[in-house]
C-alpha cells in the first residue's frame, strides 16, 4: 500500500506540474493586459506596474519564478484584489463553494441511489418509465432554470427558505436541490442500468434460493454490486460541484470560487486564473486517488497495483 | 417401500411471449424417494431446468402454472405464498445452478455466503454459522479451509467454487438437492471429483436429489432412477438398468446411440430439431425426428406402457398391435446383455 501510495502521489505532482505549464502559456496567449484602463495609463506607468508583478521579465523566466512559487504554496498576488494573495483570496472563498457542492452531491447520490433501485426492482413498470423521465429531465433542465423556479415558488411565493445570500444554512437550502439535480439523475440512471444487470445474475438467483426475500438479496448482494460502477461516476463529479458552480453562485450571491474564476478570467488576472486552476486540479487528482482507493474497498476483485498481494 | 418427498402430478406451465403461448411443460408427472437421486435427461429446451424450478419457486417472472400439483409434505407447492417459500428455500429444498464463476457474489468473503442460509433459517448466531460454514468447507473438500474462508470468489478455481455452492446448498441439509448441470462448465477430471462428492454427501446429508443433465455419462454413475424429458413431457422413465440397458422409446435409442464408445467408429446424432412448443405437435413430440414412427405417432401420444414395475416408456411401438422394428445396433448389443443380467439375477 505504501508503495502504492507513494508512486501514486508521484504521479499526482507531475501531471499538476503539466497542468500548471500548460495553464500557464495558454493564459499568456489570452488577448489583452491586466489593466482595466490601459488608455489611460502612460508608458511610464505600464512599465512601472510591470515591473512590480514581474511581466516584463522573459515569459520563461516569468514561468520558473512562478512554478517555485506554487511548490512554496506561494501563487502570488491577485491584480485585482487590493494585492491580496491569491492564496488568501481563494481560501476565504473555497469554504462555501465545497460547503454547498458537497451537500448537493450526498443529497444528490442518495436520492439518485434510490429512484435508480426501485426504477430496477420495477423494472418495466411505470415507475420505471417515472423514474427515467425524472433523470431525463434532471440532466436536461440546466440547473439555473431550475434555480430561477426555485427562487420564485419556494423562495418567494411560499416564502419556506431565503432567496439568495450566505450566511446561515436555510440559505443553503435552494441552492442545493438546483445543484443536486445534476448528479440525482446522472447516478439514478447509473444505478438503475448497474442494478437491473446486477439482478439478472447467478448469485442474485442463488440468493433467493437460499430463502432471503427480494429485499434481502437486494439489501446483502445487489446494492453494493451496483454501487461498483458508481465510484467512478462520483469522484470526477465531486470535484466539479465541491470547486464552484459559476451559474448558480452568481444566481444566489454566494461567495464562492467559481464566481472569483469567471470574474479572473476577464480582468485577466492570471494569479488568481492560476490560483483557481491550481485547486481544481489539486482537488482531481486527490478525489480520483480517492476513487481508486475506494473502489478496491468496495471490489475485492481490484488489487491496488504495486501493493503486496 | 420407500418413503416418497415429493410427487409431481400433471404439472404444466407455460410461458407469455410476445409470439404466444410457449407451453415449456406438458403434463409431467413423477415422483422423488428419500435418499435416491433422480436424473432427467434431455436436450437443450426441453424443460428440466423449468421443471426443477418449479420445484423451488423460481420460475421466470412470464412462467405461468396452467395445471398440475407438487406435493410435498401435504403442502402443495404451486398454491403456497412467497413467505412460505423463503422457510422452504435453502432450507428443505436447495439448489445448485450450472455455473459455479457466476454463482457467488463477488464482493462477499466465502465464510459469509456460506453461513447466510444457516442464519437466516436456523437462527444461527454469527459465531456459530461461521463454525458450521468451515466445517462445511471442509467437507466439501477445501484445503486450507481456516484460511480460504476469509476469501473472496475470484480467489478460488472453478472446481473450487462449485464445491463451495455445494456447501451453501447442503449447511441447512435439505430434504431435497435439485442440481441443474452442476458439472457442465467444469473440466472433465474435476466434474468427476464434484460428482463423487456429491454422492458421498448426499450419503451423509441423506437428502435426495434431482439431478438435471444433458449427459448420460454423467447419469450413469450417478443416478438411481432416470426420466427422459422431451419437448416440455417424459417419454420414459425407469432405473439407470432400465434406461442403460432396456430402452424402449426410440428417443432414448437416439441418445444411446449418440454416446461415444470405445469402439465407435463415428460420432452419432440425431437429426433434426425438436418442435416449436408455441405450437407443440399433436401426437408423440419426437415423431418427426424418428425413423420407427408409426401412423398413430403423429395423432396421438401414447399412453405410458409398463415394462416393469420401474420401467415405463410412452411409445406406441409397446402396443401389442404395433409391428416388431429393429432397433440400432448398439441398442440390440445392451438389450442382449440386459437379458442375461436378468438371467444371472434370477440364477443367483
Amino acid at each position: 500500500m505504501a508503495r502504492y501510495l507513494l508512486k501514486r502521489i508521484f504521479y499526482m505532482i507531475l501531471t499538476l506540474l503539466i497542468v500548471a505549464t500548460v495553464t500557464f502559456f495558454l493564459m499568456k496567449m489570452m488577448p489583452g493586459s491586466p489593466y482595466a484602463n490601459e488608455e489611460k495609463m502612460t508608458a511610464q506607468q505600464i512599465r512601472i506596474m510591470n515591473e512590480q508583478y514581474g511581466l516584463n521579465k522573459p515569459i520563461w523566466v516569468q514561468y520558473l519564478i512562478y512554478i517555485a512559487g506554487v511548490f512554496h504554496g506561494d501563487f502570488g498576488v491577485s491584480f485585482q484584489y487590493s494585492n491580496q494573495p491569491v492564496s488568501t483570496l481563494i481560501g476565504s472563498r473555497l469554504g462555501a463553494s465545497v460547503q454547498l457542492g458537497l451537500q448537493a452531491l450526498i443529497l444528490g447520490v442518495i436520492l439518485g441511489v434510490i429512484i435508480g433501485a426501485i426504477a430496477a426492482m420495477k423494472q418495466g413498470t411505470w415507475v420505471d418509465s417515472t423514474a427515467t423521465v425524472i433523470s431525463i429531465i434532471g440532466k436536461s433542465v440546466p440547473n439555473f432554470v431550475l434555480a430561477v423556479l426555485l427562487q420564485y415558488y419556494i423562495g418567494l411565493k411560499l416564502g419556506w427558505f431565503p432567496i439568495a445570500g450566505w450566511g446561515s444554512f436555510s440559505q443553503t437550502i435552494l441552492p442545493t436541490l438546483a445543484l443536486c439535480v445534476g448528479p440525482l439523475a446522472e447516478t439514478a440512471r447509473f444505478i438503475r442500468t448497474s442494478m437491473v444487470d446486477t439482478l439478472s445474475s447467478d448469485y442474485i438467483e442463488l440468493g433467493r434460493a437460499k430463502g432471503l426475500s427480494r429485499t434481502e438479496v437486494i439489501r446483502k448482494h445487489a446494492l453494493r454490486n451496483s454501487m461498483i460502477p458508481l465510484v467512478t461516476l462520483i469522484g470526477p463529479y465531486a470535484v466539479a460541484l465541491m470547486t464552484g458552480s459559476m451559474v448558480i453562485e452568481n444566481i444566489f450571491n454566494i461567495p464562492g470560487i467559481g464566481e472569483q474564476f469567471v470574474k479572473s478570467i476577464l480582468t485577466n488576472d492570471y494569479p488568481t486564473i492560476m490560483g483557481v486552476t491550481m485547486v481544481y486540479s489539486i482537488g482531481l487528482v486527490i478525489i480520483l486517488l480517492i476513487t481508486d482507493i475506494v473502489y478496491s474497498l468496495i471490489d475485492p476483485r481490484i488489487r491496488l497495483a504495486g501493493s503486496e498481494d | 417401500m420407500a418413503e416418497r418427498v415429493l410427487d409431481v402430478k400433471n404439472l404444466k406451465i407455460d410461458f407469455h411471449t410476445y409470439a404466444g403461448e410457449v407451453k415449456a411443460i406438458r403434463d409431467v408427472s413423477f415422483h422423488l424417494d428419500k435418499g435416491e437421486t433422480l436424473a432427467i435427461v434431455g436436450e437443450s429446451g426441453s424443460g428440466k431446468s423449468v421443471t426443477t424450478r418449479s420445484i423451488i419457486g423460481l420460475l421466470a417472472k412470464n412462467a405461468k402454472i396452467v395445471g398440475g400439483e407438487i406435493d410435498f409434505h401435504g403442502k402443495n407447492l404451486l398454491d403456497i405464498k412467497e413467505k412460505e417459500w423463503q422457510d422452504i428455500r435453502g432450507n428443505e429444498i436447495a439448489m445448485i445452478f450450472q455455473d459455479p464463476m457466476t454463482s457467488l457474489d463477488p464482493t462477499m468473503k466465502i465464510g459469509q455466503q456460506i453461513a447466510e442460509p444457516l442464519i437466516k433459517h436456523k437462527g444461527a448466531s454469527k459465531k456459530e454459522a461461521w463454525a458450521k460454514a468451515l466445517e462445511m468447507m471442509k467437507a466439501v473438500g477445501i484445503p486450507n479451509a481456516e484460511e480460504r474462508i476469509n476469501e473472496y470468489p475470484h480467489q478460488f478455481s472453478g472446481g473450487m467454487r462449485q464445491r463451495i455452492v455445494i456447501a451453501i446448498a447442503l449447511i441447512c441439509e435439505p430434504e431435497i438437492l435439485l442440481a441443474d448441470e452442476p458439472t457442465t462448465a467444469l473440466d472433465v477430471t474435476v466434474q468427476a471429483e464434484i460428482l463423487d462428492l456429491m454422492k458421498d454427501l448426499q450419503k451423509r446429508v441423506k437428502t435426495s436429489i434431482i439431478f438435471i443433465t444433458h449427459d448420460l455419462g454423467v447419469v450413469a454413475g450417478m443416478a438411481d432412477r432416470v426420466a427422459v424429458m422431451y419437448a416440455g413431457e417424459f417419454l420414459e422413465y425407469g432405473t439407470v438398468d432400465d434406461i442403460f440397458y432396456n430402452p424402449q422409446h426410440p428417443y432414448t435409442w437416439g441418445l444411446i446411440n449418440s454416446m461415444p464408445t470405445l469402439e465407435s467408429q463415428t460420432l452419432e446424432s440425431i437429426p433434426g430439431t425438436p418442435p416449436d412448443l408455441l405450437d407443440p405437435p399433436k401426437g408423440d413430440p419426437f415423431a418427426a425426428r424418428n425413423k420407427y414412427a408409426l401412423k398413430i405417432d403423429l395423432e396421438k401420444k401414447a399412453p405410458f406402457f409398463k415394462v416393469s414395475d420401474t420401467h415405463y416408456a410412452s411409445t406406441w411401438l409397446l402396443d401389442p398391435r404395433a409391428p416388431k422394428v429393429e432397433p440400432p445396433a448398439e441398442i440390440q448389443r445392451r438389450w442382449a446383455k440386459y437379458a442375461k443380467m436378468k438371467q444371472t439375477a434370477s440364477n443367483s
